[in-house]
């Protein structure tokens, strides 16, 4: 039973893997040109696990900012993972301490999607299915960077061959697999609007954590459904 | 770099870490505070995902470039009926041809 949950996770993460594998590569080729070894940027990865986060760390190192600020930014950039943890305390209250620490260590946002989106259709999550979704894209990730580090020159400009659209359709992605959640829309528009005003007036990264409050607190103030909502099922794969 | 810059780098990356893995267990530590979740936090916790990742869009749509804001909007429809390989190929040939056939 625990083999099948490992390998039904594992199997799910695959299309993550396969999307993800680019940005792994081009973390560590950036990480190189930044003036990192291809250990520090596979220490990085091993420790981290967080893809935007890393790339604004090797951005703010290359640029020489006090280290403090680099820890800030990174924090920053990672503070939804907060409202993630909060979330899916829901649906792993049956974990072991131990169990809860690698499940928490491995929370990264399609992991975090795909919880919610099992939750919602009413299937168990077991800790085996959330450690095979997470092997199958932490143990290539690592692998990855490796590539992107050693063979750092060969990519080049990620511009030239369209690498810096990938990421944003990605998030697309993900957020049109929420479509059917109460307030999606307003909260989708609100958050859109707030991040873009931030990113104007304060600037990378807090347009992130502004964004999402702005998103979140108006859902917060919306009505509330009246009735238990019905089980709802996504079309979308992430 | 030398010995001593490279070991400086390690601690940074290593307090970054733990930065990081506060905030995944962070919002646990919350959660198990409280006994019931109120039904507003509920519906903001609902809408957490779509926000965070909302903000993660809509700035790369406006301050991208008009090849990547099509390449996005092209993606964006196929999403509606496919999953997320097929956005990420059908917005990659978009914009790799705009980049060709424009000269961008």
């Amino acid at each position: 039973m625990t083999k099948d949950d490992f390998w039904q996770g594992v199997r799910g993460g695959f299309p993550v893997m396969v999307s993800a594998s680019p940005f792994g590569a081009l973390f560590g080729a950036l990480a190189v040109d930044n003036g990192f070894s291809v250990f520090d940027a596979v220490f990085m990865s091993i420790t981290l696990y967080a893809g935007a986060s890393q790339m604004v760390g090797i951005e703010l190192f290359g640029n020489k900012v006090q280290p403090w600020l680099i820890v800030l930014s990174i924090f920053a950039v990672n503070f939804r993972h907060i409202l993630y943890s909060a979330s899916i305390t829901r649906h792993v209250r049956h974990f072991s301490p131990v169990q809860k620490i690698v499940t928490f260590f491995l929370l990264v946002d399609p992991q975090y999607a795909e919880t919610e989106k099992r939750a919602e259709r009413g299937e168990p999550i077991t800790f085996f299915w959330y450690l095979g979704f997470a092997m199958i894209i932490y143990v290539p990730w690592q692998f990855m960077t490796f590539l992107g580090a050693y063979f750092g020159q060969m990519i080049g400009d990620p511009r030239a061959i369209g690498l810096d659209v990938l990421l944003p359709i990605y998030f697309m992605s993900l957020v049109l697999g929420f479509r059917k959640r109460d307030n999606w829309l307003p909260v989708v528009a609100v958050s859109s609007v707030a991040s873009v005003a931030a990113m104007h007036i304060v600037g990378s990264p807090w347009h992130v954590s502004i964004g999402a409050l702005a998103g979140i607190l108006l859902a917060a103030c919306l009505p509330l459904p009246r009735q238990p909502e019905a089980p709802v099922t996504l079309e979308n794969e992430v | 770099m030398d010995q001593s810059e490279h070991l400086h780098l390690i601690y940074i990356i290593l307090a970054a870490a733990l930065a990081t893995f506060l905030t995944r267990i962070g919002g646990y530590v919350m959660m198990m505070q409280m006994t019931r979740i109120p039904p507003r936090m509920e519906a903001a916790l609902n809408a957490v995902p779509a926000a965070v990742l909302s903000t993660l869009v809509a700035p790369a749509f406006v301050y991208g470039g008009w090849d990547v804001a099509a390449s996005m909007l092209v993606a964006f429809f196929v999403g509606l009926r496919f999953s997320s390989l097929w956005m990420l190929l059908a917005g990659w040939l978009v914009v790799m041809a705009i980049r060709h056939f424009a000269g961008l």
